[in-house]
């Protein structure tokens, strides 16, 4: 029983994380002045795309026709360890926030291996500004959920997320900073202004799109997907972690139902406010980008100082 | 500006054994040289800093007519040297006017004229579709070209090498992500720095300087109107002047003021369209909207009151073939009113936003040494302390009764590149009630008179761009024997080799924009 929920969840996941992608775009729009697409569009972007036969280089290895397959089931892997609508469940209990990261490094490895694949000069470019960039975010990322982690004492999301709710509605200055390092993370990994643009076509400019230049067709669509779902998944995790209030403890029925609503009116929110930030910054040059991530860290770190300084002895 | 007399000064300074024919036509002074003194001459313009300002060679018979155009204080001299078709040769004057580079690259393409000591003698606009004794502007090459098969790619272009640890090529274009105009860009970049650029254009030649050849002046009117869709009042307008020069024509006021108008509207679309493509290319993408919704109200209105959203072929050979009617002139008057509230509204915006500027001050910087050197032109160069405007510096019709603001910054990045668009959004905007103001009654177009053959004209204007240059001369029966239009762009484009070094490779694309140069009028 508990493993089927856990499996719903993770397919849950999936699907919907295009629809966040539409409502973020619906958004984005709103804000601009202009009538937007409908917010089912991605939907219809991956369907159309996996139609479309996909054109492949002439120099292309086995590495550039399977990346877009391990980036999706590692995006996917990635998405069962973190609790979406309900804690306790067997996948989430099974790896934890570690490991999580780990899929997401696993996929970017091979995203930045199919980049420099077929030898064009955007790819390798893109897999470079990829990588300067992932280097300094992870450990930023980690620091911030380290804080999470010290607090819970687990490194497991679904107990950390249950020690959360446990302890009530507490000010913790750690989580202040921890969220501000994560959310700062997760915009420069989701490849969202001011870090990367991805409606771009300036090739020049590019980070994430530069790698995937020479995907067309259902790998596209694969790679389009992942990146949904990982936006999604940074969503997720910043509105469990933080606010997990309206997650289900227990696997009834109405339990279930209340906590999908809970989480898509959150994600939703979060998408506001991301359009929001989009929408009033410009994307910032490409060698800010470290400044922006050491920021991060320094705040995942201050965040862990103050666990231990202010909160740990209690 | 003083407008002393300098060409006399000029001329006593020049050495014994360089004889200057000095023909005073009704439109611009004519030197003729002989063509071994052709690069001495220059050596002494640049001395004496006069400005390079456009080049093109001409088939006449059996000889060659080569022409260089330059300018000082707002003053136009026409230099010219004739060659025999037996020996197409003639010094370069590239040596020491680096604007004078592609030019005469064009014309050795396109007429297999030899420039000697010319610094860089790889082809320009003949790309290896074309087989190499073959010189498209020659009278004796078929108008209709020599259709093959399949066009060979443009292979093995030698471009410049570099080498070293870590430097690496990057090939951008011609084909591009999004839908612009074709051009190749070649960077040497170590990590994200640019070592070198150079651009490959070309890519857009249409022929229109042999297609021109024949044409009747309201068909030649038509397709100076599509040099650059972009600046197709500015192209028509240059063409029709020279036109009205060689013919003698002179225009009624109000078509002037017409023009006028619809010169300052165009200007006035591009800087909002330019400014809103600029804010995108750093993702900002609120100010595009913003602009793109500005602009295209701007455009209805042209469809409306002039019947074309981007006024082609208004313009005609002795006027204009519009009329602005009272209703018309209040519609325009108060669509500039309202475009000055949203206007204000959106600048604010962006001036207040520090992201923006962090992005566009300091980035894609031209110094004011380079910008002379190259004699950049309109936004381009005003912004690096290019103080430069045919409007008011060569007043023309209707120009000559107002006042004309030129915005002049010295910063020479892309933020002084945006204000100045805006500062000129402004100027234009009084420029346009002025002229609704002075709008007098009569005429829309004087009579057409058959020119003499042979007869010339250069007809100079300020486009959006900068200033345009258009030659004409006239062949027997009110035909045309020669067009060239010099687009700004033309000008324009070797300085973004130039302000982009020093740039990381992502921000070529706003460095770009902010220049925005014409592929097509480039590549004619």
């Amino acid at each position: 029983m508990n493993w089927l929920i856990a499996v719903l969840q993770s397919m849950l996941f999936v699907v919907l994380a295009p629809l966040l992608a539409g409502w973020l775009k619906c958004c984005k729009c709103y804000l601009q002045n202009r009538k937007a697409p409908s917010v089912i569009q991605p939907y219809r972007d991956l369907l159309k795309l996996s139609h479309k036969q996909p054109v492949v280089a002439e120099q292309a290895s086995w590495i550039f026709l399977i990346s877009p397959y391990i980036i999706f089931s590692a995006t996917v892997l990635a998405a069962t360890v973190v609790p979406f609508i309900a804690v306790n469940l067997p996948t989430s209990a099974s790896a934890d926030v570690i490991v999580m990261v780990g899929f997401f490094a696993f996929a970017r490895f091979f995203l930045a291996l199919a980049g420099l694949d077929i030898g064009t000069a955007f790819g390798g470019m893109g897999s470079s500004r990829e990588m300067t960039i992932s280097s300094l975010a992870e450990p930023a990322m980690l620091m911030a959920v380290f804080t999470l982690t010290m607090t819970a004492s687990t490194t497991n999301l679904s107990l950390a997320i249950a020690h959360v709710l446990n302890e009530g509605l507490v000010l913790r200055p750690s989580f202040v900073f921890a969220l501000a390092a994560l959310t700062l993370v997760a915009i420069a990994e989701t490849g969202r202004i001011p870090v990367d643009n991805p409606a771009t076509h300036l090739e020049l400019t590019m980070i994430h799109e530069a790698m995937i230049l020479e995907y067309s067709g259902r790998h596209l669509a694969l790679i389009e997907w992942a990146s949904q779902l990982k936006l999604m998944l940074y969503g997720v995790l910043i509105a469990n972690i933080f606010l997990p209030w309206g997650i289900a403890e227990t696997f009834s029925g109405q339990a279930l139902g209340y906590g999908l609503l809970a989480i898509m009116g959150k994600l939703a929110v979060l998408a506001i406010f991301l359009a929001i930030a989009e929408t009033l910054v410009a994307k910032m040059r490409l060698f800010r980008v470290q400044e922006y991530l050491s920021f991060a860290y320094l705040l995942g770190l201050l965040g862990m100082l103050s666990h231990i300084i202010l909160e740990a002895a209690r | 500006m003083s407008h002393s007399n300098w060409t006399a000064d000029f001329l006593s300074r020049l050495g014994t054994d360089m004889t200057v024919t000095a023909i005073d036509t009704a439109s611009t002074t004519v030197w003729q040289i002989e063509s071994h003194v052709w690069q001495r001459f220059a050596e002494l313009a640049v001395r004496e800093k006069l400005r390079w300002a456009a080049g093109w060679a001409e088939q006449v018979q059996n000889r060659f007519f080569i022409n260089a155009c330059f300018e000082k204080q707002g003053q136009y001299i026409l230099l010219r040297t004739i060659i025999d078709e037996s020996k197409p040769e003639l010094p370069s004057q590239a040596t020491v006017y680096p604007a004078a580079n592609r030019s005469e690259r064009h014309t050795q393409d396109m007429f297999g004229i030899k420039f000697i000591d010319h610094p860089d003698n790889r082809r320009w606009t003949r790309h290896q579709a074309w087989i190499d004794s073959q010189y498209p502007l020659r009278k004796d090459f078929p108008a209709e070209g020599t259709p093959v098969g399949i066009t060979p790619p443009d292979m093995h272009y030698p471009f410049i090498q570099s080498h070293g640890a870590g430097v690496y090529e990057i090939p951008v274009g011609p084909v591009h992500a999004g839908i612009i105009e074709p051009g190749h860009f070649r960077f040497q970049a170590v990590g994200e720095l640019i070592l070198n650029l150079e651009e490959r254009l070309g890519y857009v030649h249409k022929g229109i300087e042999k297609i021109a050849e024949r044409r009747t002046p309201e068909s030649l009117a038509k397709l100076a109107g599509r040099v650059s869709g972009d600046t197709t009042v500015g192209h028509c307008w240059a063409a029709c002047r020279a036109m009205e020069q060689a013919a003698g024509v002179v225009i009624p006021p109000r078509a002037a003021l017409i023009r006028g108008i619809l010169a300052e509207r165009e200007r006035i679309a591009n800087h909002m369209g330019d400014m809103g493509a600029i804010c995108n290319d750093v993702a900002f993408v609120f100010a595009q909207m913003q602009f793109t919704r500005l602009r295209e109200l701007w455009l209805r209105t042209n469809a409306t009151v002039f019947g074309h959203r981007l006024l082609m072929d208004r313009i005609v050979p002795g006027g204009v073939a519009c009329d602005l009617s009272e209703a018309s002139c209040h519609l325009i008057k108060k669509e500039i009113a309202e475009l000055r509230k949203e206007m204000a509204e959106v600048i604010l915006a962006l001036d207040l936003n520090t992201s923006l500027e962090d992005r566009l001050y300091t980035a894609g910087f031209l110094a004011e040494q380079t910008a002379a050197a190259f004699g950049a032109l309109g936004y381009v160069g005003r912004a690096s302390g290019q103080d430069r405007d045919v409007r008011r510096d060569t007043p023309y019709a209707p120009y000559d009764r107002v006042t004309v603001k030129v915005a002049v910054e010295t910063q020479g990045d892309i933020a002084s590149r945006f204000w100045v668009r805006y500062k000129e959004i402004i100027a234009a905007l009084h420029l346009i009630e002025d002229f609704i103001d002075q709008l007098v009654v009569g005429e829309l177009c004087a009579e057409w008179q058959t020119p003499a053959m042979g007869s010339e004209g250069l007809g100079i204007i300020e486009g959006w761009r900068g200033e345009i240059i258009s030659y004409i001369r006239f062949d027997a029966d009110n035909k045309i024997a020669r067009f060239y239009p010099r687009d700004p762009s033309q000008i324009n484009w070797p300085t973004l080799e130039k302000l982009v070094l020093d740039n990381i490779v992502p921000d070529f694309p706003v460095c770009n924009k902010s220049l925005n140069g014409s592929y097509s009028g480039n590549d004619l």
